[in-house]
């Protein structure tokens, strides 16, 4: 899987080495934030519609085994085949059999951040097979060789001239020209002979009807459609999570999830695929891979209602300012970092941390999620079972010691306040890191405690 | 055991206890389904709307707003050659006009199905889209849509809001990704 040595905090610290752009990541983000307010407002029953949303994810959730075996039975009336991966490898592998049987050796994908989470391209390509990202976002992200910092916006880290200068290495668009207008014009010229050649198209899965068999794909751009209906075989990843009970349940989802995510009313195109066109074949992979787990966790379940908008990312005060990829992981942001460690704690056991605990991600998520305490659960379960550092696992039993102890607290209350004012030297210095790229707040003169003993009323 | 057997048995086990569907009553509230809501939502996606007596009207519009059309494919009309021709051929479509069954007023969202259009990737692959929609058939919201369509009659089908857009670039705003690069709603008189 995504092995790596440097955890959250030290791939955050490279990203802020550039503070204008830093600046201008958190900005970006929040302006979609600002949008999605702006959106939600419109709508009076918001809250209402949170509430459905969140208790029909839980009932598909307590009937999942049932959901998947209708989904399963009316995919099949619908002509289409379905197949079921265990975990990443066996994902990869179903969908490199289905590829060489039919000979494809280059086909276009849209965007499914399923794949990125079995890494299907890489697999794919050591067989031999080229694949082409097909969203604009993704394919910018594939260009520069990395992975989408963000499940919606895959290169909102990137800035226009160098995707500019991306497009002038690879697509042969003049030097220094970064006009968004331009750029996108020279990809949708470039991927439709893409998309005219490709055998094969593999698509994401954004709600799987169990009533049905049908599963809706909701893009802006058309390249899930593009894709989709042009090539003989359609191939399409879902995880297990994505199914719904009924096809009237579309209406809430697909009321909630573009305004969450961008502020729009609604996606350009909300595709439903029910059965294959006449001459074509429709595969669909369901995918486990450590999801069946994660139902079992009661504490952390209800992270599979996530529809994946991206709300909890664009609000998040840390996401914004340590960029996607300081996540190291295919779903960055507050719900990757709940989703991650299921699938490794020891990998990912920095990633809890990575939050205020402000719990802005909870009140913007449209499937009412309690992120942020799953984020502070998470903390307890990765202590407990010895996956955080020795230094942090030290602390914090000092911590709770202190804190378990009125006596011990008040003491060491007044010793810290005694040192900063007499040797300030002592926690402004590198060794502190709350001291880094901020001053210390002055000391106060007196506890809250002694300030409450002196003014309440008696 | 099967990988399958293997997801559903450990699904099965690890499963909260079932819990009931909510109602979906009210959802709606007192969203407006008309023609001046939905005009104002289509606009800010970046489409435009005519008001036409009927679709006689539409070829003289498109003369008027699209110059330049060269192939033009209307759904419904005379020339069916395309229908039964390899799907990768409709390339060169400047402009498809396809009827549409239900609007909905709170995100201009169009529901299309093959049954319209036998070819489904024509109002994709086209460069601009024409979408015939008889005023009766607009609806406050989504909830009403689905309302509406009951039940899946085809194979495919698809709600279709605004041209295609990207803002992947620094979020500009850039209407025409891969479908088509403008959209036009003709309303005809009910």
């Amino acid at each position: 899987m995504n092995r790596q040595t440097a955890d959250h905090a030290t791939l955050a610290d490279k990203f802020n080495e550039n503070e204008p752009r830093v600046d201008w990541h958190d900005q970006t983000l929040w302006w979609v934030r600002a949008k999605r307010d702006k959106m939600a407002w419109t709508i009076p029953e918001w809250e209402q519609l949170r509430e459905a949303a969140s208790r029909i994810k839980l009932n598909a959730l307590g009937n999942l085994h049932d959901y998947l075996v209708q989904f399963e039975q009316q995919a099949i009336q619908n002509g289409a085949t379905v197949h079921w991966a265990a975990d990443a490898a066996e994902h990869n592998r179903i969908v490199t059999d289905i590829l060489k049987k039919h000979g494809v050796h280059h086909l276009v994908k849209s965007k499914s951040m399923l794949t990125e989470e079995c890494h299907l391209n890489p697999h794919l390509i050591a067989n031999g097979i080229d694949v082409i990202d097909t969203d604009l976002g993704e394919r910018i992200v594939q260009l520069a060789k990395e992975p989408p910092s963000h499940i919606v916006l895959p290169c909102i880290h990137k800035k226009k001239e160098e995707i500019g200068e991306l497009f002038h290495e690879h697509l042969g668009t003049p030097a220094g020209n970064a006009d968004p207008q331009f750029l996108t014009a020279a990809a949708r010229q470039h991927l439709r002979k893409e998309f005219l050649q490709a055998k094969a198209a593999i698509t994401g899965v954004n709600f799987a009807v169990a009533e049905t068999g049908e599963m809706v794909v909701c893009t802006n751009e058309g390249n899930a459609d593009m894709g989709a209906h042009l090539a003989d075989v359609h191939i399409a990843c879902m995880g297990i999570e994505k199914i719904i009970p009924q096809r009237k349940h579309l209406g809430v989802f697909l009321r909630l999830l573009a305004r969450s995510a961008t502020g729009q009313p609604i996606t350009t195109y909300s595709s439903h695929f029910r059965k294959p066109r006449p001459g074509q074949e429709l595969h669909i992979v369901l995918v486990d891979n450590g999801r069946s787990r994660q139902l079992g966790r009661e504490d952390f379940r209800n992270s599979l209602k996530c529809i994946r908008c991206g709300a909890c990312m664009n609000t998040c005060p840390v996401y914004r300012r340590s960029g996607g990829h300081s996540y190291h992981t295919a779903v960055a942001g507050p719900i990757g970092a709940i989703l991650a460690p299921n699938l490794d704690m020891k990998d990912y056991a920095d990633l809890p941390f990575a939050s205020t605990l402000c719990g802005s991600c909870s009140n913007v998520c449209p499937v009412k999620i309690d992120i942020h305490q799953q984020l502070y659960k998470w903390r307890q379960v990765l202590v407990k079972e010895g996956y955080t550092t020795a230094a942090k696992t030290a602390s914090m039993k000092a911590m709770s010691g202190v804190l378990s102890t009125p006596r011990v607290y008040r003491t060491a209350g007044k010793m810290g306040r005694w040192v900063m004012r007499a040797f300030p030297g002592m926690v402004n210095n590198r060794l502190n890191p709350w001291y880094k790229q901020r001053e210390m707040p002055a000391p106060p003169a007196q506890s809250f405690s002694q300030w409450y003993e002196k003014n309440k009323k008696s | 055991m099967s990988s399958r057997d293997q997801i559903l048995a450990a699904v099965k086990q690890n499963q909260p206890e079932a819990s009931v569907l909510p109602s979906l009553e009210g959802l709606s509230g007192n969203m407006p389904g008309t023609l001046e809501a939905y005009r104002k939502v289509l606009e800010g996606l970046g489409g435009s709307l005519f008001e036409i007596k009927d679709e006689n009207e539409i070829p003289a519009l498109l003369a008027e707003h699209y110059p330049h059309l060269q192939r033009i494919i209307r759904v419904g009309g005379e020339q069916r050659a395309w229908v039964n021709e390899d799907p990768h051929l409709l390339e060169d479509v400047d402009m498809a006009v396809v009827p549409g069954q239900w609007g909905v007023a709170e995100n201009g969202a169009i529901w299309l199905t093959e049954a319209e259009i036998p070819v489904r990737v024509l109002p994709f692959i086209c460069q601009h889209l024409a979408i015939v929609l008889p005023a009766d058939k607009l609806l406050p919201t989504m909830h009403e849509a689905y309302e509406k369509i009951g039940a899946p009659q085809t194979g495919f089908g698809v709600f279709i809001a605004g041209p295609s857009k990207t803002a992947d670039i620094e979020q500009s705003l850039v209407l025409g990704a891969h479908g088509a690069k403008s959209l036009v709603v003709f309303i005809t008189a009910a």
